[in-house]
């Protein structure tokens, strides 16, 4: 799963352009980037890029897809500090840093003739995208295959396009839910691990995708458990703090894991130990 | 090249003499050397440099230098400075990055002018945090390429400790007193009958060709004999142990242990354990501009655990209590270091103990777990 790859130097970016800009939610944006001069790396599902906004510094964000002819890659970007607000506000044409891709992947090949539940809280959706891209071009190849998605409100809803052409097709499951809703959504209400008894699944042959804020993994892993998904199927999406997304900056330590590198996509056998404790 | 011995004696003018030659060999020598009341490591140029004379008396939160009553060169152990910070700045540029008026950015590296150490006095406690700091910045998944430039063309000296001090361990971590490897050349300072000598070990080919060029006499068998025992002597004095049998395993399954609310209520969380740590290698970045936004930088700086703001993520820390922060600091050096890089984040050296403004003793702190663990293994 890991796929690092040794750059001559992997503190200094590559220079990246903004293609296009995309508002997605009050506070979200998809932007498309391509690399100034060679090509892209190669990136697996679930694996982030470190990117760096001139002056102000560099954030962690996972890969959402690439872009339409394979040349760049699409992040999906929230606004809540003054990297993630900056990388936003860039303007088609905008020059960027990149370093990356980093990080451990969904086992999406190890998901060959098994179910798949994926389970994304909010903007957890992101990062699991390329994994649901991945299983939906080769969807012979997988079982049943269920993506539940919650969100807070309506407005909320991450990617509502690319849902709603998931949803045509007649080989998923797509439940989405929100925690509140006005009387014009005619939706779920309440939280995801509710819809994972709705979905239909072989409890012994399934692997589950989580990611999300850490109170809807909690909740989320317990409702796979109660379900009967042994938690080595159980896959998480980490999220600690990040400066040098190699292992050498030591911020992202999880007990005995670093996110940037044994992370962030880890199996929730692993952590299960310290995952329900608080502060580590 | 270096004969067929293994260990020589020089006099303390021939120290001199190798300090000299190390210099002229474009060498930038560091040793032991006394400032602000303390025995720090800097520039030396020769003998005059040297702490002679002198020692430091240490015990849990406190450090004072003392007069010998000899003229021993090393005759101390460890103050609040190691070698990290040679081979491991604590400020360190990243890269710079120009934006034209169009906007469009460069990013490069920053020619670092080559940097060739040499370090007198180095204990063998310092030598294995320089190992386990080698494990983490040279052999994982991603190197620190100027780490690793500067640590290859390190030339050590290490010097066996012939005195133990009062908040030392490395018996107990397997990490001393006796240097036994890993330096290019090793002293045992002789003071017996008036003779002040060092016995001379020779740990690589280097070590071998330097002391072709510095006065040195063979060792006799009573001299070599005379080394060992004194290191032998310092080995049965430490001032404290660490018992780390089954230790990871102790403190990852005592992760809610009382003890960790205990230690919190003395632990200011100012950060001074992880600063005189010599493994200690977490670092935070600082991006900079100029005032027109047209020059950027990149700036690596030592980090501390101990603060609010090193497991910040949006919406909050992480590690918001005193205890939670303590428990990452210890469990990290003494348990998940070893998942991590296969060796104990801790050498025994004692510098957190004699550093920690209430005096806080980690050795103290495990043996209380291990009194009393909530949980007998790892959950």
């Amino acid at each position: 799963m890991p796929a690092p790859v040794q750059s001559s130097d992997p503190f200094v970016p590559e220079i990246y352009r903004v293609g296009a800009v995309r508002r997605e939610l009050a506070d979200v944006v998809t932007i498309e980037i391509e690399p100034e001069s060679g090509g892209r790396p190669d990136f697996l599902p679930g694996q982030f890029n470190m990117l760096y906004a001139f002056g102000i510094g560099e954030a962690a964000i996972s890969i959402s897809d690439e872009t339409k002819h394979g040349g760049g890659f699409v992040h999906t970007i929230r606004e809540v500090g003054a990297v993630s607000r900056a990388l936003a506000a860039m303007e088609v044409g905008a020059s960027l840093g990149l370093r990356g891709p980093f990080g451990t992947a969904w086992p999406v090949a190890e998901a060959e003739g098994s179910d798949v539940v994926v389970v994304a809280g909010g903007l957890g959706l992101a990062p699991l995208r390329p994994a649901i891209e991945a299983l939906l071009a080769r969807r012979e190849r997988y079982g049943q295959l269920a993506i539940l998605v919650g969100c807070r409100t309506p407005e909320a809803i991450l990617y509502r396009h690319e849902l709603e052409q998931w949803r045509q097709r007649l080989d998923i499951d797509i439940e989405v839910t929100v925690d509140h809703a006005s009387t014009d959504w005619h939706g779920n209400v309440g939280v995801v691990p509710s819809l994972i008894r709705r979905v239909a699944f072989d409890p012994d042959d399934t692997l589950a995708y989580v990611c999300g804020p850490e109170v809807m993994m909690r909740f989320t892993a317990s409702a796979l458990h109660e379900a009967g998904v042994a938690t080595d199927k159980v896959y998480l999406s980490m999220e600690r703090n990040m400066k040098c997304a190699v292992g050498l900056c030591g911020h992202c330590q999880f007990g005995p894991s670093f996110v940037c590198k044994d992370g962030p996509v880890m199996r929730f056998e692993r952590i299960s130990p310290i995952f329900a404790m608080r502060e580590i | 090249m270096g004969g067929n011995w293994k260990s020589a004696t020089i006099k303390p003018e021939g120290l001199h003499s190798l300090i000299g030659k190390l210099r002229d060999e474009a060498y930038r020598v560091v040793g032991p050397t006394m400032r602000d009341d303390a025995i720090v490591y800097d520039d030396i140029a020769g003998l005059d440099d040297l702490p002679k004379g002198w020692t430091d008396d240490q015990e849990a939160g406190r450090y004072a230098l003392a007069r010998r009553s000899d003229d021993a060169y090393f005759g101390y152990n460890v103050g609040p400075h190691s070698w990290k910070q040679f081979l491991f700045p604590p400020v360190e540029t990243m890269w710079h990055a120009q934006r034209d008026e169009d906007g469009a950015m460069t990013c490069s590296a920053p020619s670092r002018p080559k940097e060739k150490f040499a370090f007198v006095g180095v204990r063998a406690c310092e030598i294995h945090a320089i190992a386990i700091q080698d494990r983490v910045f040279r052999e994982g998944p991603f190197a620190d390429n100027a780490y690793a430039s500067r640590r290859q063309d390190a030339f050590i000296i290490a010097v066996n400790c012939g005195q133990a001090g009062a908040t030392c361990f490395c018996s107990s971590m397997g990490t001393g007193p006796r240097a036994d490897g890993g330096f290019d050349l090793a002293l045992t300072e002789l003071l017996e009958g008036g003779d002040h000598r060092f016995l001379v070990e020779i740990g690589s080919e280097a070590g071998a060709a330097i002391m072709e060029a510095v006065p040195h006499a063979p060792a006799s068998s009573e001299q070599v004999e005379a080394a060992a025992a004194i290191v032998e002597e310092t080995a049965n004095r430490m001032g404290r142990s660490l018992e780390t049998d089954g230790l990871k395993e102790l403190l990852q399954g005592n992760l809610d242990h009382p003890r960790w609310n205990d230690v919190a209520d003395r632990c200011l969380t100012c950060g001074n354990c992880t600063m005189v740590c010599p493994t200690c290698f977490c670092t935070t970045v600082e991006d900079h501009s100029d005032l027109e936004n047209r020059t950027a930088e990149r700036v690596r700086k030592w980090d501390s655990c101990f603060t609010l703001d090193f497991s910040y993520i949006h919406g909050g820390s992480v590690r918001t209590t005193t205890h939670s922060r303590y428990r990452q600091w210890m469990t990290h050096k003494l348990a998940n270091w070893i998942d991590q890089f296969g060796t104990s984040g801790c050498v025994g050296c004692g510098r957190c103990i004699t550093w920690c403004p209430t005096g806080i003793d980690l050795t103290e702190e495990a043996a209380a777990i291990r009194a009393a663990p909530s949980k007998a293994d790892a959950q």
